[in-house]
């Protein structure tokens, strides 16, 4: 039987405002346990909420960037269920009133195809803290500098149809998040996370199958190779004749495999009731109008014009508006150098296959952009060859220095002196009396040969066509 | 002096009759006279007391005359007050001692006032009699057989007995205004809103409001005059201007109109409490005020929708209560579940068990349209009865209880008790101002009655009991406890 897979994603995003969601507490990452937290966070009898409208800002900015409706009046409820690392017993959440209703995205495939994905609502939230269970001689820790810190969860519908699309969604959101500046999205820091509902139906059937999720999934490869492996498990139960429970299941990257965590059967009623503590939250048009005005060129909009203005192909100009700071970092250098298209030959190849070898992103590299800028503008003016660039290149790597330094400092310059030329090809022709007596009968090939020796000689700072046409000459 | 109100205290102490030390002295030792017999204090800060009384002659030798600078006063025990147990009459907190001030203790410290020690209660705030608190019953300084009502039977029993010149209470179903009726002394629930609920320690977040428990109604406006006020930490404080809530106590009742609501002179009504209650509403004819029946038609609602709203609201504010990160704990726990289950079994007494069983079950899937949001829906019916009357009449008049104080241990059953409420529970649910001032004697025992105003009317109903306290002597009478203490 043929099977369709049928996806919907929820992901967390940690929105970065200066201060937890309801007080007034710093949230950095990576700080000592428990010196983010006071005495709302601490959930302190008699402490109350006070809402951060920064992270309302961001939600309407997010809501505004995917066409979403945006919710005027937005409710939180208390979502209540007993955990340490849940100080106030209740996380504190947005249920039927979000901030953001339905919208889209446009995600990219590999082939080059689009699709649009709907997203069913985005809502402000709490986070919990951290429990930590190692360490504590059979005891736990808990850390709640995480706790009380905003989050927008964003729920796409279920029409993701395979893994792959999975990830281009996920990518998609992750741009769209850091173009706004409004979340790090780092999955590895769980500034992004991902939980996976997955269930698969014969295809052709508008029924749904049962579906599974698979919690808290941490990096874009795993998200693709847990759905994958959670398709094949169902596929292999249900063609066994088995039935598909709903369940809670986590992705065991070393196995490649999902387990079962808890079933759904016997879920939590986490009687949800209004927030008493907090009123609505209620926004106007003004103010929908004066976060749009804040919003900047999203991806989507950044490739089309990066196509147009720098005559990119489509996929070239997908691929460096992927990231916000690629965009820019391409821009800037592209505006600099003066050559748009030989920036993204250079900022696609060499730069891209470094940041790769390292592990970097684009802020980590040690090649800054107008460094770059500036390699490229002497290329374009003839101070060197492309292939000295490489050799600068490797050098700008360890050497902080300016590229015209190091071209000056490694005696790189390309030498364009046709005395000192002419020097260079008598000595090649001297050299050479068997190749020169070839070329004169005919067999133009050689004159590649010939020019290499030169190269050679000058240890590449020859100008090549000087050479060539020189050579011509005193051969004839 | 102790006996005086303190709006006399404070003159007092501007004329220099006696310094604030000498009064907190002499509190402190009315207090470990009576305090044994009574039970109304839980705690008692003797020497911070005696500094801020220090501290308060101090400035006002230096020219301070703040209203309230100097007078000794006692915060019922759901404030936070820092470096203080703030127990909420619980064993779950019998030993947490708050790191920070609430807004209103911060407020009452400001204005120079004297904090005694802080009043007994009714476990976070669940009771009408003052039985169910940790650390044992009040007892009412009328008789000591007796209940002082609840949940504010502390800070109402220090009061009656001149235990301190002023006190602090909540109320989120009758609990500032039924132990004010129990122990015939005055106590104030300003409007929803109206006073900063930060380190209150939350009990029914939608219907708690502290208030002024205390000698007069001139008191009252003095203590709300220093409460009231929005506060950028409770984000469900009012964002409507205060006003000098003793600039109206001067004006004249003549053409005022006081609604009665026949609902409230029904059955149940004790007929020592009624024929008090009329008397005073004659009195009020003879201040040159008319008296006007009305309707509340679904006042009956009002305690079946209160015990379905405060109980889920509660279920979910002591929710916080697991034994993680402060207060009680149980011994030994195998587990995070055995840790959960015997901690809150042990830390919490039955009625407040009962409540956030009630809570939970009313919030449940399937229950939550039957329950909680029928709750909602009648909530606004009793605002819309209210609103119709207040279009009619500029103040609400009845009895505070249908009886006065009873026996302990008389009330057993917990809906006979939660039928307490029964004339104070809808002004909650509606968020208005109430306030409950003396107005008669039955058998011995003070009887209250009950002036309701609209929304942010504070300074109406104020003056509207301020004229009847001015007209007769109820509020000046007094216990004999000569024969009780030492």
């Amino acid at each position: 039987m043929e099977w369709e897979t049928v996806i919907g994603l929820e992901v967390h995003v940690s929105l970065s405002t200066k201060s937890k969601l309801f007080s007034g507490t710093a949230s950095e990452f990576g700080a000592d346990p428990n010196t983010q937290a006071n005495i709302f966070d601490l959930a302190m009898p008699g402490t109350l909420p006070v809402f951060n409208e920064e992270a309302l800002r961001m939600a309407v900015k997010f809501g505004l960037a995917i066409d979403a409706e945006i919710g005027k009046r937005s409710v939180f409820d208390r979502k209540n269920y007993f955990y340490p690392d849940l100080p106030k017993g209740y996380q504190v959440t947005q249920l039927d009133f979000p901030t953001v209703g339905k919208g889209s995205l446009t995600i990219n495939l590999e082939d080059g195809s689009e699709r649009v994905i709907g997203v069913t609502r985005a809502h402000i939230e709490e986070n919990a803290g951290k429990s930590l269970h190692e360490d504590f001689h059979g005891m736990s820790g808990i850390d709640l500098n995480r706790a009380g810190e905003p989050l927008l969860e964003i729920v796409s519908e279920p029409e993701i149809r395979n893994a792959k699309e999975a990830v281009a969604y996920l990518k998609k959101l992750h741009s769209i998040v850091r173009y706004l500046d409004i979340s790090d999205a780092i999955m590895a820091q769980g500034s992004m996370r991902c939980d996976v509902n997955v269930s698969i139906r014969p295809k052709g059937e508008t029924e749904l199958g049962t579906r599974t999720e698979i919690k808290n999934i941490n990096s874009f490869r795993f998200v693709e190779k847990a759905i994958n492996s959670e398709v094949q498990r169902q596929q292999d139960v249900i063609e066994d004749g088995g039935r598909v429970v709903q369940e809670t299941r986590r992705y065991d990257a070393d196995r490649d495999e999902t387990f079962s965590m808890r079933s759904k059967e016997f879920a939590n009623d986490y009687r949800y009731f209004p927030e008493p503590d907090l009123l609505p939250v209620e926004i106007d048009d003004d103010y929908i109008d004066a976060v749009r005005a804040t919003l900047p060129e999203l991806p989507d909009a950044r490739k089309t014009r990066f196509a147009a203005d720098y005559g990119l192909s489509e996929y070239d100009a997908g691929v460096l508006t992927a990231t916000r700071e690629m965009a820019e970092y391409f821009e800037s250098v592209a505006k600099d150098s003066g050559d748009a298209k030989l920036t993204a030959n250079w900022v696609m190849g060499d730069l891209q296959a470094l940041l790769n070898k390292n592990d970097w992103t684009i802020d980590q590299s040690p090649i800054q952009a107008d460094r770059l800028a500036t390699l490229i503008a002497r290329i374009k003016d003839n101070t060197i060859s492309g292939k000295i660039a490489k050799t600068v290149f490797e050098t700008m790597i360890e050497d902080s220095a300016g590229v015209d330094e190091i071209i000056e400092k490694q005696g790189l310059k390309q030498v364009t002196d046709s005395g000192a030329i002419e020097k260079l090809v008598d000595e090649v022709i001297a050299n050479n009396p068997d190749q020169v007596q070839q070329f004169k009968d005919g067999k133009e090939q050689v004159l590649g040969y010939l020019v290499g020796q030169a190269m050679k000689l000058s240890q590449g700072k020859a100008n090549p066509g000087q050479v060539n046409q020189l050579l011509r000459e005193k051969m004839q | 002096m102790i006996e005086k109100t303190a709006a006399e205290l404070a003159s007092a102490l501007n004329n220099g009759e006696i310094s604030s030390v000498e009064l907190t002295q002499a509190y402190l030792d009315r207090i470990s006279a009576h305090n044994e017999q009574l039970n109304a204090f839980i705690t008692v800060c003797e020497e911070s007391a005696l500094n801020q009384a220090k501290a308060a002659d101090e400035k006002r030798a230096n020219g301070d005359s703040t209203p309230l600078l100097g007078v000794p006063m006692a915060h019922k025990d759901i404030f936070c007050t820092e470096g203080v147990t703030t127990s909420c009459g619980s064993r779950m907190l019998h030993n947490f001692i708050a790191p920070y001030n609430a807004t209103v203790v911060e407020n009452f410290n400001a204005a120079g006032a004297v904090m005694l020690g802080k009043t007994n209660m009714d476990e976070f705030a669940m009771g009408s009699s003052n039985e169910t608190s940790f650390f044992g019953p009040v007892r009412n300084p009328w008789d000591l057989e007796r209940v002082p009502g609840g949940s504010s039977g502390g800070s109402a029993a220090a009061i009656a007995a001149d235990l301190c010149g002023m006190a602090t209470g909540t109320d989120t179903g009758g609990s500032i205004r039924q132990p004010a009726a129990f122990c015939g002394i005055t106590g104030f629930k300003p409007s929803y809103g109206r006073v900063s609920r930060w380190g209150m320690i939350a009990f029914a977040s939608s219907l708690d409001q502290a208030g002024p428990i205390c000698k007069s109604a001139e008191d009252a406006a003095l203590m709300t005059n220093v409460m009231a006020g929005l506060d950028i930490k409770d984000s469900t404080s009012a964002d409507i201007a205060t006003e000098d809530y003793t600039a109206q106590l001067g004006q004249s009742l003549e053409g005022i109109k006081i609604g009665i609501p026949k609902q409230h002179f029904a059955e149940g009504l004790s007929t020592g409490v009624e024929q008090s209650i009329r008397d005073a509403l004659a009195e009020y004819e003879k201040l040159g005020a008319t008296l006007k029946e009305i309707d509340l038609p679904n006042n009956h609602l009002s305690v079946s929708a209160y015990y379905v709203v405060a109980p889920a609201e509660a279920s979910a504010n002591l929710s916080r209560y697991d034994g993680v990160r402060y207060g009680y704990r149980c011994e030994n726990p195998v587990d995070l579940e055995d840790m959960y289950k015997r901690t809150r079994s042990e830390g919490f007494g039955d009625e407040v068990k009962r409540r956030i069983m009630v809570g939970t079950y009313a919030l449940s899937a399937g229950f939550y349209d039957a329950y909680y949001r029928k709750a909602q829906k009648i909530r606004r019916l009793i605002k819309n009865d209210f609103d119709a009357a207040f279009k009619d009449v500029d103040v609400v008049i009845g009895p505070t209880s249908p009886h006065t104080a009873f026996k302990l241990g008389a009330k057993t059953d917990p809906v006979a008790m939660y039928l307490e409420d029964i004339y104070t529970i809808a002004v909650n649910l509606a968020g208005l101002p109430g306030i409950s001032i003396p107005a008669g004697m039955s058998d011995g025992l003070p009887i209250g009655m009950h002036i309701v105003g609209n929304d942010f009317a504070e300074s109406r109903v104020l003056n509207v009991a301020h004229q009847f306290q001015l007209a007769t002597d109820w509020h000046k009478q007094k216990p004999d406890l000569s024969g009780a203490g030492s």
